[in-house]
């Protein structure tokens, strides 16, 4: 078997990152839901809060694990399979790659603790005050980690002398232009993610079984705080695109199929090409590209006919853009729906049709997340350090790479498999209940509406 | 001191961490197989988890740390053993995903499985013996660069007595390290059976260590004339660490001050090991790098020793808080909490 080792290296750390970035997620947006519950059944003295936090908790060291040794494979990749590009860029970029592991040890020596000590103060208090280094260590790794991606889109903070990286400021290498709209982008949707995948779970077991008046409360909780960073990543993603068109015109021409450089640009959604690079059976709306990226319908946006062909990105990225947007505004349409029928005393927010919809809304998530980062890798070629370092003079020169593909796709299965396995034995044998009957015999049986 | 000498100490120390919280966590799974498959993990398997539930996760973060930083201060390391690194290298990384994963899966799940037992068992000794292998390809001969492209020369490799020598010594002190530290565990917690096991493997493996150590020693010398010459001028570093040794040996024979006794274990790999490094200096990979030629610029190396340092002074207090709690507080130790 001949392989090009270029497209093999991109092909496992694609499935290294794609599978990564899951647990990634989970890891940023978790604890802030754990500590979010934790906090308001200390205030309320509600035992239901609290055992949300207990039982988000046990399931949450389950993906941390995963996420560690996953992250810990990443890490070294980074190295094995792009020697060339970690040469180089480990000259500028190498610092917030130092600091994210300073603030995952961080968060893992905090984790360790808050999941040890549930008991072991006197005021419960205590015990949420180590929730919040864990919500802080999962955040800063995130920014950290998205610096070292901005740069990567952007790169600054040195000159070229010799083709080799001098006078270097890592400072300003961290805060290059693609950092601000990244950082923000990242957090919210991880943190969206996170709680729409929490109220998917409380809908499932609300569609199964009777609800409970734990569930409802989860499901309050979890859709409430959708809806709150839902709001904020759709911002984000304004922002985002508004620095594309700033900075990184071709990315976003790619991702729109905007061609020709022109006033009042129409946004394209869906659809497909023909033959003339015409797109068919869009949808259009007149005028709304152009505000989406200057904030003005008849602004000029730059079109990819201003780039030589070979440093544009791959046309299908669009479909990334387009699937990430619409799920973003599905996430924000179902958890907007929820809040205003549960305002209302005369609707009822627990339908069978609106639970469906939230059901969904965790998995769709996580779809937009993987989407959302295809969109800005692909969108980033033929580039690795965009401007300067070529995906393919980046990568490793060793014929093995093709086998290790094999190798880390047999390690992912075994570990996504073990994962589900182990974590629908831990939830299935312990119902949240019969656990909170055990824990506190004086509950009253929410079993009423 | 100029910064790439700031820089490799304070990389070496990670690596040192990493030796010391590494090899408790690697042998501890090995024993507790051991223990299992000899029908003694009633005594000791309890004790085992109590330490390591808590700290598992910190001990993954020191190696991530170690390679992290290499490449930062010295970007070189990605070309070459980066280059030459990817099949061993994916390796350990399996191996590491393994055993991490698997401990989660079951401590926390439900079910106890005997699957899981041995891999986390088999895993303690296998990732010690691959990571020992980078130490090894760092005397030169094994990784070469040929026309600009880097490889590694296997075959070299796995016929070297040297780099078999090494392995021997890495699996021995793990097992040493390891079965000093849950003495000192074991009689923290006052369980007179475990103690009284554990204290066996240790004494046990003690002279192994040493064996271990002289044979890579004279190894080393058929191997690297000018490391082993200058680690022959570092001869009272080797001197302190047997010195060390002695000390642990009789307090583990005399049967008191365990935890005495496995701070001069730490003491007696400490010296061994920065013996060990100084010697390997100026090179980080003989002959293709050195701490010198091989650094990054000055603002980064700066910026790096900065972060390094805030870093430390978030890192230490935590660091105390969660010994405090798990290690020092005698009520959890004792399985009380």
């Amino acid at each position: 078997m001949n392989v090009d080792p270029v497209l093999m290296s991109r092909l496992i750390t694609t499935m290294t990152l794609g599978f990564h970035i899951i647990f990634a997620t989970l890891g940023v947006g978790i604890p802030l839901m754990i500590s979010i519950a934790e906090f308001i059944g200390v205030k309320k003295k509600d035992p239901h809060y609290r055992m949300l936090a207990r039982r988000w908790a046990r399931g949450f060291v389950i993906t941390v694990a995963v996420g560690v040794v996953t992250g810990t494979a990443i890490g070294l990749q980074l190295s094995l399979v792009w020697p060339e590009f970690m040469q180089v860029a480990g000259n500028v970029i190498s610092l917030p790659l130092f600091m994210e592991v300073f603030a995952f040890f961080f968060e893992a020596i905090f984790l360790g603790m808050y999941l040890y000590t549930w008991d072991r103060f006197k005021k419960p208090f205590t015990h949420w005050l180590l929730s919040l280094p864990v919500v802080i260590g999962g955040g800063l790794s995130a920014i950290f980690i998205t610096t070292v991606n901005a740069f990567m889109n952007t790169p600054e903070g040195f000159t070229m002398a010799n083709g080799a990286f001098a006078a270097v400021n890592p400072i300003t290498a961290m805060f290059n232009p693609a950092t601000p709209s990244k950082v923000f982008h990242v957090l919210t949707s991880a943190y969206v993610t996170c709680a729409a995948i929490l109220a998917a779970i409380s809908a499932f077991m609300m569609l199964r079984k009777k609800a409970s008046d734990y569930h409802k409360k989860a499901l309050k909780l979890t859709v409430t705080v959708t809806f709150i960073f839902a709001s904020l990543t759709a911002i984000a993603g304004d922002l985002s695109a508004k620095f594309l068109a700033e900075h990184q015109s071709e990315k976003l021409a790619a991702a729109e199929w905007h061609f020709e450089t022109e006033k009042g640009a129409d946004l394209i959604m869906f659809g497909w090409l023909d033959e003339q690079n015409e797109p068919r059976y869009e949808f259009r709306f007149p005028k709304l590209l152009s505000f989406l990226a200057h904030s003005d319908f008849n602004s000029e946006v730059t079109g990819l006919e201003e780039f030589p062909e070979e440093v544009r990105p791959p046309l299908w990225i669009h479909y990334m853009f387009d699937l990430m947007t619409a799920i973003g505004i599905f996430l924000l349409a179902v958890s907007m729906l929820y809040l205003i029928l549960s305002k209302v005393k005369k609707w009822n927010e627990h339908n069978k049709g609106l639970l469906i919809l939230i059901f969904l809304s965790g998995p769709l998530a996580f779809l937009a997340i993987e989407f959302g980062w295809i969109l800005a890798e692909e969108g980033r070629q033929p580039w690795i350090i965009r401007g300067y370092m070529t995906v393919e003079e980046a990568a490793t020169s060793s014929p093995y790479i093709g086998l290790m593909f094999w190798l880390f796709l047999g390690l992912y299965i075994v570990l996504g498999t073990l994962c589900t396995v182990t974590l629908r034995k831990m939830f299935r044998s312990n119902p949240a209940e019969e656990e909170l009957e055990k824990l506190y015999p004086t509950i009253e049986k929410g079993d009423d509406s | 001191m100029s910064y790439e000498m700031i820089g490799i100490t304070v990389l070496w120390i990670f690596l040192y961490g990493y030796l010391i919280v590494a090899s408790v966590d690697f042998g501890a799974g090995f024993y507790a197989y051991y223990a299992k498959i000899t029908k003694k993990d009633h005594v000791m398997n309890q004790l085992i988890s109590r330490y390591l539930s808590p700290v598992w996760e910190v001990t993954n973060v020191f190696f991530v740390f170690f390679f992290v930083g290499v490449v930062g201060f010295f970007p070189d390391t990605a070309h070459y053993y980066g280059t030459a690194l990817l099949v061993p290298g994916s390796i350990a990384i399996i191996l590491l995903a393994i055993r991490g994963s698997f401990y989660a899966f079951e401590n926390y799940g439900s079910k106890k499985s005997n699957v899981y037992m041995f891999l986390y068992g088999a895993t303690g000794l296998l990732i010690p013996a691959s990571l020992s292998m980078a130490l090894t390809l760092s005397e030169g001969g094994f990784i070469v660069e040929e026309n600009g492209v880097v490889s590694l020369k296997y075959f070299k490799l796995f016929t070297n007595p040297y780099s078999w020598s090494v392995v021997f010594l890495a699996i021995v002190s793990v097992l040493f390290i390891s079965a000093t530290f849950l003495t000192f565990y074991a009689a923290r917690a006052n369980d007179r059976p475990a103690l009284t096991l554990v204290r066996k493997y240790a004494l046990f493996w003690s002279v192994p260590t040493i064996i271990a150590s002289l044979t890579a020693f004279i190894a080393l010398s058929q191997h690297n004339q000018r490391h082993y010459e200058a680690m022959l001028d570092l001869w009272w570093m080797f001197g302190l660490s047997v010195g060390f040794f002695l000390i642990a040996m009789a307090l583990l024979y005399q049967g008191k001050h365990y935890g005495l006794a496995f701070i001069s274990v730490m003491f007696q790999f400490f010296f061994a090991f920065f013996g060990y490094g100084a010697g390997h200096l100026p090179y980080i990979l003989d002959p293709y790098i050195t701490i010198t030629e091989g650094a990054t610029h000055q603002s980064m190396g700066f910026a790096l020793i900065v972060a390094f340092i805030a870093g430390l002074c978030l890192l230490i207090p935590s660091l105390i808080l969660l010994m405090r709690l798990f290690l020092f507080d005698a009520d959890y130790v004792k399985g009380k909490r």
